[in-house]
């Protein structure tokens, strides 16, 4: 992908809905701006280990403004796979 | 089956934090408490030839640029519960061995999953690497031994089926030290004999075995001849973990006064069986052996007695009535020896759910049982002291005696002390 360099685990503020029968399901991702973004589409859940930021937990493959990417339970806290961008300081 | 989980505490750190990945990382204790040595190493550590248990200087030597960790169990713990968790999607059978290694009982269920042991193996690897991000070598046989070996006979990440066909080849060609419980002391032991690989174990014979080992020797002979035939054991997904192995429940107390006559301690040891059967029930689990404990008023010696049920049970009338025929068969109470304390102790513990094999002729244990289950939940609405036992109601000091709730003795330190 162009310009990034690489990624690192963001811990995120997610508003979800946890469900009668147990199960969760993300609504919005709140950044810590105070940007929110509301989750469009889930397109799949399953456990996975993260390769790029390492750890493991619920991986949500979620669509945010027709962008794919990854959000993950890892009960209690959500994280996602940040972007840092060629230049940035890590 | 039997998976272990590669390098485990080192492979945890990496899929942790990626940037540790394709370095060599050790995990170890703390330096600063003279706990330096290694207790992981990752692969690429162990290309520079570090070993486990070395002391960190010596693996510095070896390896500059070493990445040196303090161990995090909590996440250790946490891996091996989910990994744990993929384990009881092909089988409830499944019996931990420390945190990284596990043996799982597939005969049951192996048909639901296509009958192949090496595609479930494989998928259980595949698995374990796309959710954890670690790797695990699974050995297959049709004995715990065998399995064991196969999962350490290649390293990482493979697959290892030790069959009734190939054994002879693959098992019996080793070093009799790969076998498990063949320690460095055995190995040395037997290499004076030159018994030097597995096959040579399984062919020694019943007088040398026994001579030099006792029945340990015939045991390890067992193994490496694959007939060993110890279950899998089953652990409750839902409460049991490796880190709360419980052995036994015991509950022991000194008495108020010194203890004289049959009646009053018979009333500790119904108080005391009462309290042990409620927490096996509570967990869930039956005991087979009940053990009680005696300490002398006089001299304050203690001795321990203990008998096998031909049946395990959590009923509080068959733990106290086994305790009492044991206090009995040891006890005179003809005023001469008081009693101090006493102790109940249930071990041989097996779980609640396991199949039990029924007697024809002793059909009340269930109903005792019942009611069992129906004071437990008297007591838990309304306090342990709600309902008791006429035997407990002889000993006018023990009335007010809550053991259960205030008096939760540990095993050990009763009668060892």
């Amino acid at each position: 992908m162009k310009g990034i360099e690489s990624r690192k685990k963001r811990y995120v503020d997610v508003v979800a809905l946890h469900r009668e029968d147990g199960s969760v399901r993300p609504l919005s991702i709140v950044w810590e701006d105070g940007r929110r973004f509301k989750v469009d589409r889930i397109l799949d859940t399953r456990r996975a280990a993260s390769l790029k930021v390492g750890g493991t937990g619920v991986r949500f493959l979620v669509r945010i403004r027709d962008r794919d990417t990854f959000l993950f339970y890892e009960n209690p806290r959500w994280f996602v796979e940040e972007k840092v961008r060629a230049g940035e300081a890590r | 089956m039997h998976v272990d989980m590669n390098t485990f505490y080192a492979s945890v750190e990496q899929a942790e934090h990626p940037k540790l990945r394709g370095k060599p990382v050790v995990v170890a204790g703390k330096e600063e408490l003279r706990h330096g040595i290694v207790l992981t190493k990752s692969q690429e550590a162990k290309a520079y030839g570090i070993k486990t248990a070395e002391a960190l200087w010596e693996a510095r030597a070896k390896c500059p640029g070493l990445v040196v960790l303090p161990p995090d169990y909590p996440l250790y713990k946490k891996y091996s519960a989910l990994a744990r968790d993929i384990y009881y999607q092909y089988t409830d059978l499944v019996e931990p061995f420390g945190l990284d290694e596990n043996w799982l009982d597939l005969t049951g269920s192996i048909h639901l999953h296509g009958g192949q042991p090496r595609v479930v193996a494989e998928e259980i690897s595949e698995r374990i690497r796309a959710e954890l991000g670690v790797t695990v070598s699974i050995g297959i046989s049709w004995n715990k031994i065998f399995a064991k070996f196969g999962s350490d006979f290649e390293k990482p990440d493979a697959i290892t089926e030790i069959t009734r066909e190939n054994y002879q080849d693959i098992v019996w060609n080793s070093p009799v030290g790969e076998l498990l419980y063949v320690g460095h002391a055995t190995e040395r032991k037997l290499a004076a004999y030159n018994v030097r690989t597995i096959g040579d174990l399984a062919h020694a014979s019943d007088a040398y075995l026994k001579r030099r080992f006792g029945t340990i020797g015939l045991m390890l002979r067992t193994f490496a001849r694959g007939e060993d035939a110890t279950p899998v054991k089953a652990y409750d997904p839902a409460r049991k973990d490796v880190e709360r192995t419980v052995k036994s429940y015991g509950n022991g107390l000194t008495a108020p006064h010194d203890i004289f006559t049959a009646s009053d301690a018979k009333a500790l040891i119904y108080l005391l069986s009462e309290s042990v059967a409620q927490r096996l029930r509570e967990d869930g689990m039956r005991a087979r052996t009940i053990a009680i404990g005696v300490r002398d008023g006089e001299d304050l010696t203690s001795y321990t007695r203990q008998t096998k049920l031909p049946y395990a049970t959590a009923a509080t009338r068959d733990v106290a009535r086994t305790a009492w025929t044991l206090v009995l068969a040891n006890e005179r109470f003809d005023g001469t020896r008081p009693i101090r304390g006493l102790h109940v102790r249930a071990t041989d513990l097996v779980a609640a759910s396991e199949p039990e094999q029924l007697s024809l002729f002793e059909s009340k244990r269930d109903i005792a049982l019942r009611l069992d289950f129906t004071i437990d939940e008297l007591r838990r609405r309304f306090g342990n002291l709600c309902i008791q036992r006429g035997a407990e109601l002889v000993d006018e000091a023990l009335l007010g005696v809550d053991i259960k709730g205030e008096n939760t003795v540990h095993p050990v330190g009763y009668l060892h002390s």
